[in-house]
């Protein structure tokens, strides 16, 4: 009886204890994330300007969003595009890379850093530099493509080019990418090398049924994470197209979405649009959810109980 | 000593005599592709370096040349630095900065230690429900929320036009934080918390006194990769702080440094410099912490 009872006081001082180490995000949890989200799926149902009290509005804004607004279609695909090409190039680039700095012997650490160096940059930084450096009348890009006789591209203020351009600035900031492949590629076991290579393995073949094997969960990652990200891609088309639409920005100053003929507005930016600068809270939580749905979808996939590529693990 | 020496004179000395053809197609291939990785080597340095190269030139020239298509500065222009800092609001683009920085990761590690603790070293029901949901607060975009935070703070809170709305939750824990410190502790054999347990400490003792001094480098990690967050951060101040200049940060008045300078890319990307110089010196002083922080949140835990 004793017994049961000490256990059961020391079971609740457990419990107590985990609880306290557990508070700052259990409350971070509720209000801002649990309380904000299900207040995005009441809002998305009710008209609200932000002056006038909400008032409810049916699916209304949803069909406004699918239906009726002119820019969720090309985000939705802009958005796609990112996901697609950039992702698919990052991966491609980054092992690339990755491979690369594992066969270079001399001057490895300058290499290295001078690859990571990139994915430091603040956003806002990269986008500036890269609106200056791919800026056709001025740039210094263009110019040099002019010198050895190839036809230069508008970049940024080009809807055929302004999301190539954006790619490229993604692939410079790769660093982070090729730390993980880098280390994967290290983790490769050398005997699996050294048998291959007496079986009389070809240097590709090696690639394929040795390297391949071995950091296909890392490559997986990287293409999920990838994925999220390019999904959350706001900071850099935005500052592109307001850079090279040379709008002069301020507090409230309106500009067009995903300058040229919005092929740099991607779904981040139409919450931005819809809520801050045209007060339709209620279709900007519409939005909010279709972007929701994705990256939860895409989250889904890094953490499946089994083979999923982040583990609770003990 | 002795052994090494012994070992060095019977290393077979390096045969002056012809070598075979075979050895000898061996070393041409080899030197071959030496040759060939590091041409690529510094091609891909070129391609990775060659736009701050770039920035960093333009940022001296004057402002007509640099609107011509010339790569290096005729005069340099040291004082195109001094017109920044000139610049009314610059300064506290700057103080903003640092406050929100500072601030936010102070608040950010004191709040996500003892989570991160917990997730990695107690055992409790719930425990991958809650890893799980950390890891989705992680890839959930910020404008998913944005709605109701901003209504929440700007009007019930009254606290929009301030750097309050982007520094407060960081006290409630930061989700990034959380799981990259979980997964550094979790490298930590969990006999030093035994040990612990047996020579009578408490857990906030066992935390503080023998898993902090070991998750030292974890714990610089995440306040590097907090002080950047809020070093890049547009979203935010753009949401919160938008209304009063007086409120942005570096990241969010850089942009605006292109409207107010129209074609003065001179001095825009001198304020570029300025905005990234920091984080490149950081990174010098701090290289380990970094790419480790990279490895951990991309290995599994």
């Amino acid at each position: 009886m004793a017994a049961t009872y000490t256990l059961r006081a020391k079971h609740r001082r457990s419990r107590l204890r985990t609880l306290a180490f557990l508070s700052p995000w259990l409350i971070g949890f509720t209000v801002f994330f649990a309380y904000p989200m299900i207040s995005t799926v009441y809002f998305s149902f009710m008209h609200y300007d932000g002056f006038k009290p909400p008032t409810w509005s049916g699916t209304k804004n949803w069909k406004y969003v699918f239906e009726s607004y002119p820019f969720f279609w090309p985000a939705l695909r802009n958005t796609l595009w990112l996901v697609v090409i950039m992702v698919t190039l990052r991966v491609l680039f980054g092992l690339g890379i990755g491979m690369l700095i594992t066969k270079i012997k001399t001057g490895t650490g300058v290499f290295r850093t001078l690859f990571y160096l990139p994915y430091l940059a603040p956003p806002v930084a990269a986008t500036m530099a890269f609106a200056f450096l791919l800026n056709p009348g001025t740039g210094p890009v263009n110019s040099m493509l002019e010198k050895i006789g190839i036809p230069a591209p508008g970049w940024f203020n080009d809807p055929d080019w302004s999301k190539p351009a954006l790619t490229l600035m993604f692939l410079w900031g790769i660093g982070d990418l090729m730390v993980i492949f880098m280390a994967a590629l290290l983790d490769v076991p050398k005997e699996q090398y050294e048998a291959a290579q007496l079986d009389g393995a070809s240097a590709w073949q090696r690639f394929r049924f040795v390297t391949l094997p071995n950091i296909s969960p890392i490559i997986m990652f990287a293409v999920v994470t990838g994925v999220i990200s390019a999904m959350q891609c706001y900071t850099q088309p935005l500052v592109a197209g307001k850079v090279a639409s040379g709008v002069i920005q301020g507090a409230g100053t309106m500009f067009e979405p995903g300058y040229p003929e919005h092929s740099t507005l991607t779904l981040p930016q139409l919450v931005y649009n819809l809520g801050f600068q045209r007060f339709d809270y209620g279709s900007a939580c519409v939005v909010a959810l279709v972007l929701f749905a994705l990256s939860m979808a895409f989250t889904a996939l890094l953490m499946r109980r089994r083979g999923g590529l982040i583990q609770a693990g003990d | 000593m002795a052994q090494d020496t012994a070992q060095l004179l019977e290393r077979p000395v390096e045969s002056k005599a012809p070598a075979t053809p075979a050895e000898r197609t061996a070393r041409r291939k080899s030197l071959l592709e030496w040759i060939a990785v590091h041409s690529l080597g510094v091609a891909a340095a070129l391609f990775f370096t060659l736009p701050f190269v770039f920035v960093f030139l333009t940022s001296l020239m004057s402002d007509s040349q640099a609107l011509s298509r010339d790569l290096v500065p005729h005069t340099w222009e040291w004082s195109n630095y001094r017109k920044v800092f000139d610049t009314p609001g610059f300064l506290t683009w700057w103080k903003n900065t640092l406050i929100y920085a500072g601030l936010g990761t102070v608040l950010t590690v004191v709040s996500s230690v003892p989570v991160a603790y917990a997730l990695a070293k107690f055992r409790f029901r719930g425990r991958n429900l809650t890893l799980m949901l950390v890891i989705s607060m992680m890839m959930l975009p910020p404008q998913v929320v944005v709605i109701p935070m901003y209504l929440f703070w700007a009007k019930q809170l009254d606290l929009s036009g301030t750097l309050w709305p982007m520094i407060i939750p960081l006290a409630f824990g930061d989700a990034f934080s959380i799981f990259l410190l979980r997964q550094f502790l979790m490298t930590i054999p969990n006999e030093y918390v035994d040990a612990a347990k047996v020579d009578g400490c408490g857990d906030l003792r066992t935390l503080l006194r023998v898993i902090l001094p070991m998750a030292k480098p974890g714990i610089a990690a995440i306040a590097l990769f907090q002080f950047f967050n809020a070093w890049n951060d547009y979203f935010g101040p753009q949401i919160y702080a938008s209304e009063n200049p007086g409120a942005w940060t570096l990241s969010y008045g850089l942009e605006s440094f292109k409207g107010a300078h129209h074609t003065d890319w001179n001095l825009t990307m001198a304020a570029t410099m300025l905005v990234l110089a920091p984080v490149l010196i950081v990174f010098f002083f701090a290289q380990k912490a970094f790419v480790e922080g990279v490895t951990l949140t991309g290995v599994k835990g």
